[in-house]
């Protein structure tokens, strides 16, 4: 099998001692949509930063499309296509004018760069706006206008740092069918980080979990789900101690993995339905009060839970500090 | 080929930030006439100085207002990649394979091209005052050069420190600190002889100086062209050495991301 990434053991300290990655490997293999998936400073960008080129780590190697991320970074940047978290045109300038600058730094020129300059804007949806400066776009417009600057140059693989994020839900579920066109169509291998479970969950092939700097799991997704086993539980108690409550469930037959979260309690069962009754029976007569119960299938939330011992929501996500 | 085609797009790229904003143009184009004007005004007496041999106060006030013009617009331009590191437009570029010294040198072309407007707006305006260029048209566009020059190397500085600190306040804090006392280290405004003896000498190292004597000597008297070529030479490898370091700095700029 071909892999256009592979990242083996990559570690990186920020002074004075914060550690962005503690060895994370991954392999991408050519063609798919490969998501990074964790909350921030979980090390996604970190770990983007160094496949691109733009950064270094402390040790580990990494090869894209083929070519040593450390030792040949000139002939790696020819190779990739680069959507940062930021906004990537310049302000001042016009679409047009980013497109075509960044044409010549790839060394595409002339009456090729304008064509495919033309055509970017077009297939973009960006044609009405080509001539207006960048800083009068919408939020929507210039991440269209940033994935066409990755890959006017038409790269073999695309990095996208959260490309949807800060997004409305239109222009979210837009960007995803773009995204999905690309790797389906244009056969580009695309890695993408995300804190959207359900932005992994429907465009990557694979997914890696990253929680403070390494990868927790790693699979497609369906695979990661189908390894939790039967049915997610959740209740929630009005009355009673936790971790009584914890207790109690622990003993209830075919239920595992009982975790407390506030007054929360999230638990898995083989069989959620029948489990039910049970587990508010138990609840009942260890003295808690129960004052809602969900049943739901396994979720990359699950997942996520499961691996990293915290629930998604509660691990920093929108939370600014990035690393 | 490609790196003098990106050094044009990058200087592009600057040169549209001016155009495009007629009041920028407008105080560009309007503070050359008010420094000479000001300074003209302000140094008039200066010819009745005793032991001043410098010529009529315009002759002498001309090439000094042309350099300390060169020293200040250009020790600004880092500023543009401040903007860029915070907007996320400098990551973008650093991991395209565009030869680092086009993103350096394409805003010090900038930086001299906007030296070259602001310096012919004086040289027309002390014209029109009475200046006498013995020198010739040769000798005022070697002036015009020679600040092109010095700017260049303050240019490339400013970048340096532009894309090394990342912050505003460590750039403002930079230029502020050395643009003054360079110029007054300098004989931009004081004719050498009636200056303190140790301001002669520290003046032999300071680069202003060395582009003030050089375009006094090359427009305004008969050129010394040996001192004109030495002082060309001084400049231009500062120059060098100050893009080299500019350049170096997006690699460590790199590094520290």
């Amino acid at each position: 099998m071909l892999h256009a990434i592979e990242a083996h053991d990559l570690r990186k300290t920020y002074p004075p001692a914060v550690e962005a990655l503690r060895g994370v490997s991954i392999a991408v293999e050519a063609g798919t949509i490969f998501g990074l998936l964790g909350p921030n400073g979980a090390g996604k960008s970190t770990t983007v930063r160094i496949l691109s080129t733009l950064s270094r780590p402390d040790s580990g190697s990494a090869t894209v499309a083929g070519i040593d991320v450390l030792r040949d970074p000139t002939r790696v940047r020819h190779s990739i296509g680069v959507v940062g978290q930021k906004h990537g045109g310049a302000p001042e300038a016009t679409g047009r004018e980013n497109l075509t600058l960044q044409g010549e730094f790839y060394g595409v020129s002339g009456r090729e760069l304008s064509r495919r300059v033309a055509h970017s804007l077009e297939r973009f949806g960006l044609a009405g706006a080509a001539d207006r400066p960048v800083k009068t776009y919408s939020g929507g417009m210039q991440r269209r206008l940033d994935v066409a600057m990755g890959l006017l140059h038409r790269p073999d693989v695309l990095f996208l740092d959260e490309p949807t994020t800060g997004l409305d839900p239109e222009a979210r579920v837009e960007m995803w069918r773009e995204i999905e066109q690309l790797a389906a169509e244009e056969h580009i291998t695309i890695l993408l980080t995300t804190h959207y479970l359900e932005e992994a969950d429907r465009l990557a092939a694979r997914v890696a979990i990253v929680d403070a700097g390494e990868v927790v799991v790693e699979g497609t997704p369906d695979e990661l789900k189908s390894g939790l086993e039967g049915d997610a539980i959740q209740v929630q108690l009005s009355e009673g101690d936790e971790r009584t409550a914890q207790a109690a469930l622990e003993r209830v037959d075919g239920v595992s993995e009982v975790v407390v979260e506030g007054r929360t309690l999230r638990a898995r069962a083989r069989d959620g339905a029948a489990a039910i009754p049970a587990v508010l029976a138990a609840l009942e007569a260890g003295g808690a009060k129960v004052a809602a119960a969900s049943l739901s299938r396994p979720s990359l939330d699950d997942v996520y839970l499961r691996h990293a011992g915290r629930a998604f929501a509660q691990a920093g996500v929108g939370d600014e500090v990035q690393a | 080929m490609s790196a003098l085609r990106q050094t044009w797009q990058v200087f592009l790229r600057s040169l549209r930030v001016l155009v495009r904003q007629p009041a920028y143009l407008g105080i560009t184009v309007l503070q050359p006439i008010i420094w000479l004007l000001l300074f003209g005004a302000l140094f008039k007496s200066i010819s009745r100085i005793p032991g001043f041999t410098g010529g009529s106060y315009i002759n002498f006030l001309t090439p000094g207002v042309v350099v300390m013009l060169a020293v200040f617009s250009a020790g600004w331009t880092g500023m543009g990649l401040i903007e860029d590191i915070e907007a996320g437009v400098m990551d973008r570029v650093l991991v395209s394979p565009v030869w680092r010294g086009a993103l350096n040198a394409g805003i010090v072309a900038y930086g001299g091209f906007v030296i070259l407007l602001q310096t012919a707006i004086i040289v027309l305006i002390a014209w029109a005052l009475g200046a006498d260029y013995r020198g010739g048209i040769g000798g005022v566009i070697v002036m015009m050069f020679v600040a092109a020059l010095l700017g260049a190397a303050f240019s490339s500085l400013s970048n340096a420190v532009g894309v090394l600190a990342g912050q505003r306040e460590t750039l403002i804090g930079a230029v502020s600190f050395v643009q003054l006392p360079l110029t007054f280290l300098s004989s931009a405004l004081m004719q050498k002889s009636l200056v303190p003896g140790w301001i002669q000498t520290v003046s032999k190292f300071n680069p202003v100086n060395w582009a003030v004597e050089a375009s006094r000597s090359a427009a305004m008297t008969q050129t010394n062209w040996g001192l004109v070529i030495e002082r060309l030479g001084l400049l231009a490898g500062l120059t060098v050495i100050c893009a080299w370091l500019a350049t170096r700095a997006f690699a460590r700029y790199q590094r520290s991301l």
